[in-house]
């Protein structure tokens, strides 16, 4: 592949020639704010955020779209770009629940990351606010809509994994456009299989692992990824420790084609997480408490195991 | 099996039958050898688009077959290649009539330019301004002058796949569209070897499901595919990567109506009609305020003055005109001394508007500006698809502006906070829908600022339209007959027999039944 140059922010790189400029930007260093650009899912430029001027252009363009191109002149914190940036954060906080203070997400947040960098504050208003659905029916997953941004990244990384998932969709139009499960159903009534791959990729406290909260949060807790050791995959999961005491494991984006489970993510708990809260099960489309032999399909294995032990002991 | 001889063949004898049927209805007349609607209204356009609607019957491919049908195709497929279509197509500076005004030439040539196993025209017929009729009328009214269209674009650019979005609401259309590809079909004239000439097209309906964005070019080929209606971010062109990712040209129902009769009368003949950068014609759906509405084609660059008075008789109950408002929800409102301009791609954006697909209402002085540019905003907000944020969240806040102000309710702020969100729902929406959603609040503030002004300040809608700013009051011209108070559903009118009446504004509700009950007239809002 052919490698292009071209400047951003006064900074020349040069890059392969099917890089976006968000990409480029990276190798110098230099953050582009996004909230649904992801480079493991397909681009749909949805949040406006990343949006650059580019020289010899008089519009805005989006980084995460725009390839990039011979002798190209980027600037990426221009006052329009910036204004641009400040007013959709405001528009998200806008419609946002003030919630920054007991928000499992609190830390992680993009949202809140980039309303920081763009000083933009929630404020009050007599307007609409996306109403509070929550789907709590899941002992692993959260699903707050009221906090929910509408990037799709859930939607796509959902949808990556054909005909086994691909649960998550979006449902309504334009104000009133929300994430839904199925034909809108319930995490417990639906065909999820909790694997929280959407839970890796949300950039809000819209989708948080439950098992987390109240736990502790990212900021105080050490954290170390180890690999799932359940399959070929691999898959990247982190144990949380808060007081030298290991509190939680949750999966880690999903990349380079790893699919996570929920078998992954129960054994990996299972094995790292000092007092692990009890596991659930779904079956006939509700959530029950269940035993970790059984969480983990390991119910005739162990049998065997206790009978040819039996035996030897005879 | 149809053949070039065949086809002329058919169209004399069809011909003869067709002047005899004229004849006898006698609504027509003959103009340069063609055919055209009898009357003043009709005598004063330049209908290219809508050449044979009234004319022909929409059901008979023998009448269109009459008037020239089919012959452009024929001619192209056995004496031209498709560079040489392309290079008519480019020269003609056809321009997209759905609104942005692209050359169409310059789509097909792209398509043209990539090699690919498979290639797709589509036909948008997903006409959604609120108003809008114009595509309607092609495709109920000549079905197969855009069948020809798109069987002549797939020959140009190497595709034998034609799809026509258009809208379900439209079942007369669907009817027809229906009817005239069988027809199409069963001649020969469509499907496999076209006139023998080895050339395959064959065209299916998609039916849309009444999503206004699904007209925007992406969205209608996720449409299409299957998929929720949202547009797609531009990565590559649609002439490259289009439909299922295939090259692909999306022409409009009149822009496809146009092309037949570009290779019948030659680009030079066509570039005499319009202007220089937009030649041809346009249709409008003109209505509103206008003693004569309907569906008017004029040469491009025709003064907007020409077409509101000359056609359409100006304005209803001789009311003074305040305003002709152009394309739909992406359009904006030109104000009545800015009438003299002519109505072509160029002119229009100049002033703040858009030719658009080819809504045109006319205002008078009892509508109001900002009551308008709520209506509009109103209409995107509902019809935004949810993908972006600056069109999802940000017009709905201008909504809620705009519902302030015409409440009675808005500020100063109010109008500077519009301005600013405009401005970022302009520059950073996704696809045109929102890049133009700004577009009727823009417009309005540009040139009726003191209206905004007059409702946020003294609470007052100079045009009496918007309820909550009016008062009802009753002048002196009360004759005491008593009818204004028996009539009102609050009570809230006091006076007796034969003495002036007064109403009680705090506890009016604005239903308006004293004035239409008051034999005098002398209820009025103010």
């Amino acid at each position: 592949m052919k490698n292009v140059t071209l400047t951003i922010d006064g900074k020349q790189i040069t890059v392969p020639e099917d890089y976006s400029i968000i990409q480029a930007a990276k190798e110098l260093g230099i953050e582009i704010p996004a909230l649904c650009y992801d480079p493991n899912l397909e681009v749909v430029s949805a949040c406006r955020l990343c949006v650059v001027e580019i020289e010899g252009s008089k519009k805005l363009e989006t980084s995460c779209s725009v390839k990039v191109r011979e002798g190209m002149v980027v600037n990426s914190e221009t006052e329009k770009v910036i204004k641009a940036r400040q007013d959709i954060l405001q528009l998200l906080l806008d419609s946002h629940p003030n919630d920054c203070l007991t928000c499992q997400k609190a830390g992680e947040c993009l949202l809140q990351k980039y309303s920081y960098k763009y000083g933009v504050k929630f404020r009050k208003h007599d307007g609409a606010m996306r109403p509070e659905l929550m789907d709590t029916s899941s002992p692993y997953i959260l699903k707050d809509n009221s906090k929910c941004i509408l990037c799709g990244k859930c939607v796509r990384t959902c949808s990556q994994i054909k005909g086994e998932r691909e649960v998550l969709a979006f449902a309504e139009r334009g104000y009133d456009t929300k994430i839904v499960l199925d034909s809108d159903k319930t995490f417990a009534a639906s065909k999820c299989v909790s694997c929280n791959r959407c839970v890796t990729v949300c950039p809000v406290g819209a989708l948080v692992d439950k098992r987390l909260i109240g736990k502790t949060r990212a900021w105080e807790a050490d954290i170390k990824t180890i690999n799932c050791k359940v399959c070929d995959y691999g898959c990247e999961f982190e144990v949380l420790s808060k007081d030298n005491e290991k509190v939680a494991v949750r999966a880690k984006a999903p990349s380079n084609g790893r699919p996570l489970c929920l078998k992954g993510r129960l054994t990996t708990e299972l094995l790292n997480v000092d007092n692990p809260d009890t596991p659930y099960r779904k079956i006939g489309g509700k959530f029950n408490e269940t035993t970790w032999t059984k969480a983990l399909g390991l119910s005739n294995v162990i049998d065997k195991i206790e009978k040819l032990e039996k035996k030897d002991e005879e | 099996m149809m053949t070039l001889e065949k086809l002329q063949e058919l169209k004399e004898k069809s011909r003869l039958v067709l002047e005899e049927r004229l004849k006898e209805e006698d609504n027509t007349e003959v103009k340069d050898g063609n055919f055209i609607l009898k009357g003043d209204y009709y005598r004063k356009q330049t209908r290219i688009a809508l050449r044979n609607c009234e004319i022909i019957r929409p059901e008979s491919i023998d009448e269109y077959i009459a008037l020239d049908g089919y012959t452009s195709l024929g001619r192209i497929l056995t004496e031209m290649k498709p560079e040489d279509v392309i290079n008519t197509m480019v020269e003609s500076n056809l321009r997209g009539r759905g609104g942005a005004g692209f050359p169409a030439g310059r789509k097909w040539a792209e398509a043209f330019k990539y090699d690919s196993d498979k290639k797709y025209v589509i036909c948008n017929a997903d006409e959604g301004d609120p108003g809008a009729f114009m595509d309607r009328s092609i495709l109920e009214g000549d079905p197969h002058s855009v069948l020809e269209g798109m069987a002549i674009a797939g020959y140009a650019i190497g595709a034998d796949q034609g799809f026509i979005y258009v809208r379900a609401e439209y079942p007369l259309a669907v009817k027809r569209l229906k009817q005239a590809i069988e027809q199409a079909k069963e001649y020969g004239l469509l499907g496999n070897n076209i006139l023998g000439t080895g050339f395959n097209f064959d065209i299916e309906l998609r039916l849309g499901a009444g999503a206004f964005v699904c007209g925007e070019g992406t969205a209608l080929m996720e449409s299409i595919e299957g998929k929720r209606g949202m547009p797609r971010t531009k990565i590559y062109r649609t002439a490259q990567k289009g439909l299922w990712q295939k090259p692909t040209v999306i022409n409009n129902v009149e822009t496809l109506a146009n092309v037949p009769v570009i290779f019948q009368r030659g680009t030079e003949w066509f570039r005499g009609i319009g202007t220089e950068k937009s030649p041809g014609t346009k249709v409008f759906a003109l209505v509103g305020k206008v003693k004569n509405a309907g569906l008017v084609e004029v040469p491009m660059g025709m003064p907007l003055r020409e077409i509101v008075f000359d056609i359409g008789g100006g304005v209803a109950d001789d009311k003074a005109i305040k305003a002709v408002q152009t394309g739909g929800p992406s359009g904006g409102c030109i104000p009545a001394d800015l009438l003299d301009t002519p109505v072509d791609f160029e002119s229009l954006a100049k002033i703040g508007s858009i030719m658009g697909s080819g809504g045109m209402v006319v205002m008078d002085e009892t509508d109001c500006m900002v009551d308008i540019a709520r209506f509009f905003l109103d209409f995107t907000v509902e019809e935004s698809c949810g993908k972006c944020v600056p069109c999802r969240e940000g017009t709905k806040r201008m909504l809620e502006l705009l519902e302030k102000i015409t409440s009675g309710e808005g500020t100063e702020e109010d109008i500077a906070r519009m301005e600013s969100l405009a401005d970022t729902i302009s520059s950073a929406s996704l696809c045109g829908l929102g890049q133009t959603a700004a577009n009727p609040v823009t417009s309005t503030l540009h040139y009726f600022r003191e209206e905004y002004e007059a409702h946020v300040n003294e609470k007052k809608c100079p045009a009496g339209a918007c309820q909550a700013l009016l008062e009802f009051y009753i002048t002196d011209k009360c004759i005491g007959c008593t009818k204004c108070a028996r009539n009102c559903p609050t009570s809230c009118i006091d006076g007796k027999l034969k003495e002036r009446h007064v109403i009680d504004t705090d506890r009016c509700i604005k239903c308006g039944n004293c004035a239409s009950v008051c034999p005098v007239g002398a209820v009025i809002k103010r």
